[in-house]
């Protein structure tokens, strides 16, 4: 698999967007807890932490608050109660007008794509971009090539709509990377595709993860999860019960190299 | 799968919000009504304000004095002195006695031809001409005619005047009144249909945040695209409205609807400003309401 160079606009290899210290947690959860409302807890308690380059999985049964975890991670909930830090920051106490710019570090695949529908492939995969205030010339090279990595380099101007789920789901990914983030969250990006395309998939956010990112996949492909070998955050009745091994980055050589 | 081809030059960034929505119709309706009823409100106040600066002007220019004769002097004679006396004022034109027969003639349309005794006391009449630049005030004309000895009252029109000014006064500001209610309506319309946007394009709005964008940037796009959609609307009415007025215009001649509402192409010309006016109300509109709803997000 080549290293999609042109995710770089200068050219060169996939890095981070600012360099990160190894020994500070890019996220940290110190009894964080979240409800919906009023309702009851959906995530009690949760303590752990995930450092820069790290690979997890992140499983558990319906409704056991993985998506939810995922959400307080990238920014579209707050703790009810406890410290969650991400890249440093108290989130808690982060002024809304400031997450944004913590948002664009973090990149996000969802189980159901959220793509836009009106929007083809290339604007989807740019919009990042175009958020952050780039002009379509100082991109368009980086976008096309990063939509070529990703298997979908004769589908620029598809619509959504007319994509299958596997090439959905690419270019859920090629948005979520686009603007090369620090942390990358994958909420079930196995979960419309088959088999083969779960392998490819898992192939490509490995890869990334290679280049720097923090990866975090949600995910009850509980097949896919042991032939990937990595460490596995697991999540019941809203309580984080397993986390082995801790934080930890992958290993230099790992399971996953043989669906390469 | 398709392989489709596209020059490289096409990879231009489209619209990030849809660009049709169902609910644009109804929405254009409304403001391209408010911006008819806006333009046709100060088409009327520009030819009414027209009207009374003629009336005005008209009125000013003349003076009326009434003569009472006295000691044995007959009204004709009277009259005749007085003009006489009141031509050498500065800023008189010219001063004429009026007749018996143009006297008659002002009443006539009550009494009818031919039915005036011979017999009935008229009032003895100066018509007096002022110049335009430099009318004579009342004060001076009822100088002159105490120099000369008669017992006369000046009418200058000046009551008149008051009420005309007060008139075209009321029209102007109903007028004005009339313009910022309509612009608060299409801007409450305009809000309306953000809040509803908003709503509508909720995913689109979450996967913008999630993408990193500030709460500025989204509000810009629906301020863009309804100030977009009310310059359209605004030019919609600000046409019919430019139509109806060049239609009172042709059919009433080169005094427009009527003498009352004299309207001039140069009226229409003032249509021009609501499209500009219509975008500008819905841009702050729009933008104020997005970033209201924004700030309440987490």
């Amino acid at each position: 698999m080549p290293i999609p160079g042109a995710m770089s606009s200068q050219g060169t290899e996939f890095t981070t967007q600012t360099a990160l210290d190894a020994t500070i947690p890019v996220v940290s959860f110190e009894s964080v807890s979240m409800r919906y409302g009023q309702s009851p807890e959906v995530l009690r308690d949760l303590n752990f932490t995930l450092a820069p380059g790290s690979f997890h999985f992140l499983t558990g049964a319906s409704g056991a608050g993985k998506s939810s975890l995922l959400k307080l991670i990238y920014m579209a909930a707050r703790p009810s109660r406890g410290a969650l830090r991400i890249f440093d920051r108290d989130i808690s106490h982060t002024p809304r007008e400031h997450l944004p710019f913590l948002r664009r570090r973090i990149g996000v695949v969802f189980q159901e794509f959220r793509l836009l529908d009106h929007l083809n492939a290339f604007d989807n995969v740019a919009l990042p971009l175009r958020i952050a205030g780039r002009k379509v010339e100082d991109y368009q090279a980086d976008v096309v090539e990063l939509l070529e990595w990703v298997g979908l380099g004769h589908r620029l101007w598809a619509m959504p709509p007319t994509l299958s789920g596997g090439e959905k789901q690419r270019l859920s990914i090629a948005r979520a990377v686009v603007t090369k983030p620090d942390i990358l969250l994958a909420d079930e990006p196995t979960g419309n595709v088959d088999h083969a395309m779960a392998l490819r998939i898992l192939r490509l956010l490995v890869e990334l993860n290679r280049m720097g990112a923090t990866v975090v996949i949600a995910s009850h492909d509980q097949d896919l999860v042991a032939r990937s070998g990595m460490p596995v955050m697991h999540l019941e009745d809203g309580q984080l019960s397993t986390l082995a091994p801790a934080a930890s980055p992958p290993p230099a050589t790992n399971p996953v190299e043989e669906i390469e | 799968m398709t392989v489709q081809h596209h020059p490289a030059s096409s990879l231009q960034g489209a619209a990030i919000l849809p660009l049709k929505d169902g609910r644009d119709g109804g929405l254009i309706f409304t403001i391209a009504v408010l911006s008819f009823l806006a333009c046709i409100a100060v088409i009327a106040a520009l030819a009414a304000d027209r009207a009374a600066q003629g009336w005005a002007k008209q009125l000013a220019g003349s003076a009326t004095v009434q003569v009472r004769p006295a000691g044995g002097q007959s009204g004709p004679e009277a009259a005749a002195q007085a003009a006489e006396a009141l031509a050498g004022v500065k800023g008189v034109l010219e001063a004429r006695a009026m007749d018996r027969k143009s006297a008659e003639a002002l009443l006539e349309p009550w009494l009818g031809k031919g039915n005036i005794p011979a017999d009935l006391p008229l009032p003895q009449l100066v018509t007096v001409e002022l110049d335009p630049e430099k009318p004579a005030t009342a004060a001076a004309l009822n100088q002159a005619l105490s120099a000369a000895h008669l017992n006369a009252a000046v009418d200058d029109h000046s009551r008149w005047m008051a009420d005309v000014r007060a008139s075209s006064d009321t029209v102007r500001t109903s007028s004005a009144i009339a313009c910022l209610l309509i612009s608060a309506a299409a801007g409450a319309v305009i809000a309306f249909a953000t809040r509803q946007g908003l709503a509508a394009r909720r995913e689109i709005v979450e996967v913008l945040h999630l993408c990193g964008a500030e709460d500025p940037f989204v509000a810009r796009l629906f301020q863009k695209r309804f100030a977009g959609l009310a310059m359209r609307a605004s030019a919609y009415g600000a046409l019919a409205a430019a139509a109806v007025g060049a239609i009172l215009r042709l059919t009433g001649g080169s005094d427009g609807f009527s003498p009352a509402l004299p309207i001039a192409w140069t009226d229409l010309a003032a249509c021009v400003a609501a499209p500009v006016l219509g975008a500008i109300v819905a841009a702050v509109s729009a933008h104020s309401v997005a970033m209201a709803i924004l700030r309440e997000q987490v």
